[in-house]
């Protein structure tokens, strides 16, 4: 029997990856959408660790929901970088600042 | 009981045409815009005559028509009260108005705003009506207003002249001087009588006087009802030009001509002394207004008298002469022969604006020259204009059987019946000298236009001509009135009647009985017609045309060496007694002073540099300037930014527990 803080302890290293990438990431937009997504996913491991141990289905179905939001987020968001791309011949994310004070 | 549709649309039509014309004017023909005005007063002059034959036949009119304003107890309803004082008037305004539109035909053709104009004086006609018809002091305030917003859209009509500018701007600053007195003393009414009312606030009066309230003001002691007839009379003297507030009158002919006649001699500068003889029933029951009254007027009579003498604009020469002759009027209201003044305004009325059309005909004859020593010798070019201009002249010097001597001699006679101590004497001294001044100033005048010797600039000559008709039968009609009005009004409609009440103007007017002058003369005994003979005025009439004759019928050296002769005398009745310098010196370069210091240390110191610059706004642009940094438009800096956030949140709850 795998102990539920250990579940908590897969999501929260994938959380903490996620957050990381996030920052540390300079170059690629597409790797801030993975790391997006594995922050969604970190919580999706919780939801499902937290269902399970508390008897609750209702966790499970939340799942979905998230699971549905992140598609339809990378599906925008792959969009939104293919336009840029096509203006900007670039997805570095230095280059993209135009919104500076 | 009258009519009160046909009462309503004798203001109405006026009105009415002034909004058409004013308002769409810019559509019209020439042609279109003064028929449209032209008609809608003339027809209110024939309905006018209309009502006046019915009050002649004992009708008369009082009710309100609509509410203006409600609040509470506070009531102002727009209603009429039509007696023998509201219909002269009416007559009066209504028929010079109809002259001077038809002259305006003539006189102001060709020129850019000839439909705004048409629409002014329209305008104004129907607010003279509104200020004459009324039944309570609120339609008398709202129509004193309106004929002063109209006075000084007038007088600044050529609006591209910058003197024409700030004399409007003068006799609108040296009216509100007056009106804020007159305001006060209308609230000063409500205070203490609860009602606009005329009928309502008269009938108050004997009880207010027997329980003797009084009041503090500037540290006078007064009683309530000597506070709210000064009050109500220095309104009256800021629209009728007496000292000191007439500065703006002699000004005020900058305006076109027909402007002059109508607005500043024959009718809205009277609304003084028909307000005065209005309150008749308030003013008899407070001596020292009475005698404020008298003196303010004797005052004005005799200085701007002086002023006359030596003028040699034509316009001023017989602005300075209304305002003298408006002084003779409040004198005989002060004197309580409030017949008398009233008679004077009308006889007044039609004189002063055919002499004034006079000279309008003259200035349109010789290429706008208004300087009477560039005139001369222009009978023979245009006899119209000499004759009416005479008879005017004559009506205002006084002489039988002119309109102006049966009116004038009645206030002479009646001020030296009345006992008022020394104002009393000085009123009597100050009305006889400006008679003699009266008739020489005006023959002067005349001599220096008609006579003389030919001045005209050579290249005005050929221009010099008769006007057209439409200009000189208002002069015709205007003369008729200068002639027969005086000798009308005593016989035909008993306005001299010593016993107020049984004369012509009946209830209207209220005089107590303890010092009616015109009674005291009556009981001095009867006069024949030929007594004029044997009074002093006459003689002084005659005598001031006389000196006239003498020093300008001809060209002579008299009037220069006379001025050489008297020069500090000269030199200061020639600056108007230096009335425009002191307030120059007292109230406007005070007050431009002020202004700038404002400008200068308020708005440019302290508020724009100040608060601006240094202060808030200052302090926000250089917080702004910070906080942009902050914007780097780099995603991961603004993710961060949120957990960081995040975790401060949670953070906080947690330990918070």
């Amino acid at each position: 029997m795998v102990p539920l803080s250990a579940y908590l302890a897969v999501a929260a290293c994938l959380f903490s990856i996620g957050i990381v990438g996030l920052f540390l990431n300079r170059k690629n937009v597409l790797i801030i959408l993975m790391c997006i997504e594995l922050i969604l996913l970190s919580v999706n491991i919780n939801l499902a660790a937290f269902s399970h141990f508390l008897q609750d289905i209702s966790g499970q179905i939340f799942i979905f929901f998230v699971l549905t939001v992140a598609a339809s987020e990378v599906a925008v968001g792959l969009a939104i970088l293919v336009a840029y791309y096509r203006n900007r011949r670039s997805i570095n994310v230095d280059d993209i600042n135009t919104l500076q004070g | 009981m009258l009519n009160s549709t046909e009462l309503l649309a004798i203001p109405a039509l006026p009105l009415i045409a002034s909004l058409v014309v004013g308002l769409f004017g810019w559509a019209l023909k020439e042609k279109l815009s003064h028929t449209i005005t032209s008609a809608s007063v003339i027809l209110s002059a024939l309905l006018s005559a209309h009502v006046f034959t019915q009050v002649l036949g004992g009708a008369s009119f009082y009710g309100n028509f609509w509410t203006w304003m409600l609040s509470d107890t506070f009531v102002v309803p727009v209603g009429m009260m039509i007696d023998q004082l509201t219909v002269i008037m009416m007559l009066t305004v209504t028929v010079v108005s109809s002259c001077v539109h038809i002259y305006t035909i003539g006189y102001m053709h060709g020129d850019p705003g000839y439909s705004r104009f048409f629409s002014y004086i329209s305008g104004f006609t129907f607010s003279m009506l509104v200020l004459v018809m009324g039944n309570n002091f609120f339609t008398l305030f709202f129509g004193w207003e309106a004929v002063g917003l109209v006075s000084y859209l007038l007088i600044g009509f050529w609006f591209k002249r910058e003197s024409a500018n700030f004399a409007a701007m003068k006799a609108f600053i040296v009216n509100r001087v007056g009106d804020f007195g007159f305001l006060v003393g209308v609230l000063a009414i409500w205070y203490y009588f609860g009602s606009f009312d005329y009928r309502d606030v008269f009938a108050q009066v004997p009880a207010l006087v027997a329980q003797g309230d009084s009041l503090h003001f500037l540290g006078w002691e007064m009683s309530a009802i000597t506070f709210i007839c000064l009050s109500l009379f220095v309104g009256a003297m800021g629209k009728s030009g007496q000292v000191p507030l007439h500065v703006w009158l002699p000004d005020s002919m900058e305006g076109p001509t027909p402007i002059s006649a109508l607005i500043h001699a024959a009718t809205m500068v009277t609304a003084g002394v028909f307000m005065v003889a209005r309150c008749s029933p308030m003013f008899e029951y407070s001596e020292t207004a009475l005698a404020a009254v008298v003196f303010v007027g004797a005052v004005t009579a005799w200085m701007c008298a002086t002023i006359g003498l030596v003028q040699t604009d034509i316009k001023r020469v017989i602005a300075y002469s209304t305002c003298s002759q408006l002084g003779y009027m409040f004198v005989a209201c002060g004197v309580s022969a409030y017949s008398a003044a009233i008679f004077h305004l009308m006889t007044h009325a039609y004189f002063k604006a055919l002499l004034f059309l006079a000279a309008g005909s003259v200035i349109h004859a010789v290429m706008a020259e208004q300087d009477l020593r560039k005139m001369g010798q222009l009978r023979k070019a245009m006899p119209v204009t000499y004759i009416t201009m005479l008879i005017a002249a004559l009506a205002l010097s006084g002489v039988p059987p002119f309109a102006g001597f049966w009116s004038k001699d009645l206030i002479i006679e009646a001020v030296g019946a009345r006992e008022m101590g020394l104002v009393g004497d000085f009123a009597y001294f100050a009305v006889l000298s400006a008679v003699f001044m009266t008739a020489f100033y005006t023959f002067r005048m005349f001599f220096l236009t008609f006579h003389n010797s030919d001045r005209v600039a050579a290249k005005t000559k050929p221009h010099v001509h008769e006007s057209p008709k439409v200009i000189t039968i208002p002069l015709m009609i205007l003369a008729v009135g200068a002639l027969l009005t005086g000798a009308w009004g005593v016989m035909g409609l008993d306005i001299a009647n010593p016993e107020i009440a049984n004369g012509y103007f009946g209830s209207s007017l209220f005089v107590l009985d303890a010092h009616n002058p015109l009674m005291t003369l009556a009981e001095e005994g009867e006069h024949g017609w030929y007594h004029f003979v044997f009074t002093a005025p006459f003689w002084l009439a005659i005598s001031g045309i006389g000196l006239a004759y003498a020093m300008y019928f001809r060209e002579t050296d008299m009037p220069a060496k006379l001025a050489a002769a008297s020069k500090p005398v000269y030199t200061f009745i020639l600056n108007k007694w230096y009335w425009d310098e002191l307030y120059a010196k007292t109230v406007m370069y005070p007050a431009q002073g002020l202004g700038r210091w404002l400008w200068q240390k308020g708005d440019l110191a302290m508020i724009d540099k100040g608060l601006i610059h240094g202060g808030i706004v200052g302090g926000v642009l250089a917080g702004m300037n910070r906080m942009r940094a902050m914007q780097t438009g780099y995603v991961y800096h603004y993710a961060f930014a949120m957990i960081i956030g995040v975790f401060a949140t949670l953070t906080y709850l947690v330990l918070k527990g």
